[in-house]
C-alpha cells in the first residue's frame, strides 16, 4: 500500500510551498520520520517528513517546485507496487513548476531512466502509467471534473475559450459531457452560479423574509467589499481622541466663517487633520499594486456618504492643502450631489485614504473596511461627553474613537500607529494642523 | 412562384441557354431520338436539330473527348452522361485532359464543358450503378463541381455551369427528377461556390449537399419536434467551396453532423471536418459527426440497401449525439 507525500501546512497561514531541496532521491529507501525535503513555507524554511515506509518512488515536484497545500508531491510505496494511481491523482492536483518535475499538463514522455525498472522485472509502472490511465479514463462517472485522470481537462474548445473570456478556471467546472467532458452548458451553468453567489444571504431561522432585488449600486459595493475583504489582510488600530480642543477651535472658526455663510463640521476637521498627518506619514497613503507599494504624493480623501441606495464615496483632492472653509464647503457639495447620485466618475474614484464617520448615527466605534486599492480607512465614531480619568481625577470631556484598518501588505503596525500618534495630535491640537 | 420538376428545371436552362448562345450543344446517350434517357432533353432534336442535339454510341471515354475537342476549338459542350457510373470509363478525359489543358497550355486553352448526368443510389441499381462519386471529382484540380438538390438550384447552377469558361461538373440524382420545387421565373442564376442555408436553425447544423438536403430537412423537422432547432446549410458547389458560409453556422450552432451519400474515407465529409476543425476549433462544442453511406459496395438486397444508405434517423441520431442528448 503505497503512501502520497503532501505538501503538509508547516505554518499556521501556510497556503503553499515551495521545494527547496529533496533529501531524499527517487529510489531511495525511506521510512516512517525522515527528513525527505525541505519546504519553504511563508514564514520559514521546515523539514517535511516521511509519514510511511518503503522506496520514495516518484517526485511530483522538483526542486523549486510550488504546490498548494494538501497535494500530492511525491509517493512512497514497496518498491514493485504500481502507483500509477497514485502518481495519477498526484498529478491531477495543481502542483507546477521545478526543476524535474513533470509539468501537470505536460505530455507524459517514457521517463529515460527509472531506478524501479532495476527492482522490478515487470515493465515500469511508472512508465506503464498512461496506458493504465487510459482504461480508467474512458470510464468516468457521467459528471466529473473534467480530469482525464493525467492532469488535462477535458473541455471542448468551445468550453475553454468561453471559460477563458470569462477568466473562469476549468478546473473549477464540473463536466457532463461524456467522460465528463465541459462543453458549453457547463460553463453557462457555472457563470449562471457564480453570478447568483452574492445574491445569497445566509439562512435565517425565521422564514419571513424579503428578498429585495439588487441595485446596480449595490452591486458594486458587494463586488468592491469582497474585492477588499478576501486578498487585503486587514488590521486594526484604535485611538481615544480628546476632543475639547476641536469642539472649542470649531465653535470659534464658525463665529468667523458664519458671515460667509459656512459652517464648519467635527467631520470636516477630522478630513482636514487627516490629510495634513497623511501628508506627514506618506507611508500611509499608498496603495499595494501587486507588484509594489505605491505611495501618492498628493492626498485626495474619500469620505463615505450614505445615499440612498448605498454607499458613496465622493473624493476631496488636495485636501491637505485646501482651507477649512474651501474643504467644508467642497465637501457639502459633493455630499449632496452625491446622495442624489449626481457625481461624475472622476469625483468618486482616483482616492488615496478614505473615512467613514458613524457619528452622526451614535456609533461609538467601528471598523471600515479598506477600499482597495488604498493602504487605510478610518472608522471615525461620535463625539461624545464621557468620564475620563487624568491626573488621577475623573473628569468629563468630549471624546472620539477613531479606528484606522491597514492593509498589512503595505502598512505594519508601528506604521500606523506613528500615523495615529500625528493624528490625534492634530485633533488634540487643531493649532497643529496650521503647521 | 411557379413549381417545376427538377427535371423541367434542367431542360428549361438548357434550352434557354441553346437559345441564347449558339455554341452550346448537348451530346450524349440517347438524347437526342429518345428524349433523354431521363427525359431532360424532350423535345430537343425537334427545336434545335440535329447538329446541336447529338446522340452518341455507348463509348463514354470517345464522346467526352470530343466534346472535350469541341470546347478547345470554343464550343460551349453539354455532355450528358446516362449516369456517373458510366462516366468511370470517362475519367481519363475529364481529369487528364479537360481538367488539365487549362493550365497545361498556360492559360491558352480554357474548356468551357459541361459533364452532367445523375450520381449516387436510386432504387436496387447495385453495386455498380448505385455509386456517389463527388469526391473523385471534388478531388482534383482545374475542375468544379457543382450537386443542385432542388428544382430552383438545378436551373440556376446548371445556367451557371454552361457560362463559365472551366469544365464545370453537374451532380444530379435519379430520384431528384421528379422532385417539385419553386423556380424564379425568368434568368435565374445561381453562382458557383455559393452555399445556402436551406432551413434556419439555433442548436446543431447539418452540412449537406445534393439529394441528401432533403434528408437532412427531414431530420430537421424530426428534431423540431424535439424542440431541437437544426440548421441545414445546402453546399450546393464542392469546388469552389463555401468555407465562409460553413464557418458561419458553425460559429452559430457549436455543433456540427455532416450528411453525404457516399462512402465515409477520404469523403467530402472528411474535408469539411478537416476545415472545421482548421478554421473553427474555438467554436466547436462536440466533436463533428458525419453520417454517410455504409463503407461498403450497395448491396441488391431491398433490407441491406436501405440499411446502407443515410436515413434521417441516423442524421437525427448523430444530432443527438452532438448536443450530448
Amino acid at each position: 500500500m503505497g503512501t502520497k507525500v503532501h505538501m503538509e501546512a508547516l505554518s499556521p497561514t501556510m497556503e503553499e510551498g515551495q521545494v527547496v531541496k529533496w533529501l531524499k532521491g527517487e529510489g531511495d529507501e525511506v521510512s516512517s520520520g525522515q527528513v525527505l525535503a525541505e519546504i519553504e513555507t511563508d514564514k520559514a524554511t521546515m523539514e517535511l517528513v516521511a509519514r510511511g515506509d518503503g522506496v520514495l518512488r516518484k517526485i511530483l515536484v522538483g526542486e523549486g517546485g510550488t504546490a498548494p497545500v494538501g497535494s500530492v508531491i511525491a509517493v512512497i510505496a514497496e518498491a514493485d507496487e504500481d502507483i500509477s494511481a497514485l502518481v495519477r491523482d498526484g498529478r491531477a492536483g495543481a502542483a507546477v513548476g521545478g526543476a524535474g518535475a513533470e509539468p501537470a499538463k505536460a505530455p507524459q514522455a517514457p521517463p529515460a531512466a527509472q531506478p524501479e525498472r532495476a527492482a522490478a522485472p515487470r515493465p515500469s509502472p511508472v512508465a506503464g502509467a498512461p496506458a493504465a490511465a487510459r482504461p480508467a479514463a474512458s470510464a468516468p462517472a457521467a459528471t466529473g471534473d473534467g480530469e482525464d485522470g493525467r492532469g488535462r481537462v477535458r473541455a471542448s474548445p468551445l468550453a475553454r475559450r468561453l471559460a477563458a473570456d470569462a477568466g473562469l478556471e476549468l478546473g473549477r467546472v464540473a463536466g457532463t459531457g461524456p467522460g465528463g467532458r465541459i462543453i458549453k452548458r457547463d460553463i453557462e451553468a457555472a457563470l449562471a452560479e457564480a453570478a447568483a453567489a452574492p445574491a445569497r444571504a445566509p439562512a435565517l431561522e425565521l422564514a419571513d423574509y424579503e428578498d429585495v432585488p439588487l441595485t446596480q449600486i449595490r452591486k458594486t459595493i458587494a463586488k468592491r467589499l469582497v474585492q477588499s475583504l478576501g486578498p487585503v489582510p486587514h488590521f486594526f488600530l484604535t485611538i481615544d481622541v480628546d476632543m475639547t480642543g476641536m469642539v472649542r477651535a470649531r465653535e470659534r472658526i464658525n463665529a468667523f466663517l458664519g458671515a460667509q455663510g459656512v459652517k464648519v463640521s467635527i467631520n470636516d476637521m477630522v478630513i482636514r487633520a487627516t490629510a495634513a498627518a497623511l501628508q506627514r506619514h506618506p507611508e500611509c497613503n499608498a496603495a499595494w499594486t501587486g507588484e509594489g507599494i505605491r505611495r501618492y504624493n498628493r492626498v485626495h480623501i474619500g469620505v463615505a456618504v450614505a445615499g440612498e441606495e448605498g454607499l458613496i464615496t465622493p473624493v476631496i483632492r488636495d485636501a491637505d492643502r485646501k482651507g477649512l472653509a474651501e474643504l467644508s464647503t467642497e465637501f457639502r457639495e459633493l455630499a449632496q450631489r452625491g446622495r442624489e447620485k449626481k457625481l461624475k466618475p472622476e469625483e468618486y474614484t482616483g482616492s488615496t485614504f478614505s473615512i467613514s464617520n458613524l457619528g452622526m448615527f451614535g456609533i461609538y466605534e467601528f471598523t471600515a473596511v479598506i477600499n482597495p486599492p488604498e493602504a487605510g480607512i478610518l472608522a471615525v465614531g461620535a463625539v461624545e461627553e464621557r468620564a475620563v480619568v487624568k491626573g488621577g481625577q475623573v473628569v468629563v470631556e468630549p471624546r472620539m474613537r477613531v479606528t484606522m484598518s491597514c492593509d498589512h501588505r503595505v502598512i505594519d503596525g508601528a506604521m500606523g500607529a506613528r500615523f495615529l500618534q500625528t493624528l490625534r495630535a492634530m485633533l488634540e491640537e487643531p493649532a497643529a494642523i496650521l503647521m | 412562384m411557379r413549381e417545376l420538376t427538377y427535371r423541367e428545371a434542367l431542360s428549361e436552362a438548357m434550352a434557354e441557354e441553346m437559345e441564347r448562345d449558339e455554341s452550346v450543344f448537348l451530346m450524349g446517350e440517347e438524347v437526342g431520338v429518345y428524349n433523354g434517357a431521363y427525359k431532360v432533353s424532350r423535345g430537343f432534336l425537334d427545336r434545335f436539330g440535329p447538329q446541336r442535339v447529338v446522340d452518341t454510341p455507348i463509348s463514354e471515354a470517345g464522346f467526352a473527348g470530343i466534346g472535350i475537342g469541341a470546347a478547345m476549338v470554343g464550343l460551349r459542350p453539354i455532355i450528358e452522361f446516362m449516369t456517373f457510373n458510366f462516366a468511370i470509363l470517362a475519367l481519363d478525359q475529364i481529369l487528364n485532359t479537360a481538367a488539365k489543358t487549362y493550365y497545361m497550355s498556360g492559360g491558352q486553352i480554357p474548356i468551357p464543358i459541361v459533364f452532367r448526368g445523375p450520381t449516387g443510389a436510386a432504387l436496387q441499381l447495385a453495386a455498380q450503378h448505385s455509386q456517389a462519386v463527388e469526391t473523385q471529382y471534388t478531388h482534383s484540380p482545374g475542375i468544379k463541381v457543382v450537386t443542385p438538390g432542388t428544382p430552383a438550384d438545378a436551373k440556376g447552377l446548371l445556367k451557371a455551369a454552361i457560362r463559365d469558361d472551366d469544365p464545370v461538373v453537374v451532380l444530379e440524382g435519379e430520384l431528384l427528377y421528379n422532385v417539385k420545387g419553386e423556380v424564379p421565373e425568368g434568368e435565374h442564376i445561381v453562382p458557383l461556390g455559393v452555399a445556402e442555408v436551406k432551413r434556419e436553425g439555433s442548436d446543431v447544423s447539418i452540412i449537406t449537399h445534393g439529394k441528401m438536403v432533403h434528408v437532412a430537412l427531414q431530420a430537421a423537422a424530426r428534431l423540431a419536434k424535439d424542440q431541437i432547432s437544426a440548421e441545414v446549410l445546402d453546399l450546393r458547389s464542392l469546388r469552389p467551396l463555401d468555407v465562409d458560409a460553413i464557418l458561419t453556422t458553425v460559429a452559430k450552432t457549436n455543433r456540427v453532423v455532416y450528411l453525404e451519400e457516399g462512402w465515409p474515407l477520404a469523403g467530402v465529409g472528411a474535408e469539411i471536418v478537416n476545415i472545421i476543425q482548421e478554421e473553427a476549433f474555438d467554436e466547436l462544442d462536440a466533436p463533428v459527426l458525419r453520417v454517410t453511406q455504409a463503407d461498403v459496395p450497395m448491396p441488391y438486397a431491398k433490407n441491406l440497401e436501405q440499411l446502407a444508405k443515410p436515413s434521417a434517423q441516423r442524421v437525427v441520431d448523430a444530432c443527438n449525439r452532438v448536443l450530448y442528448r
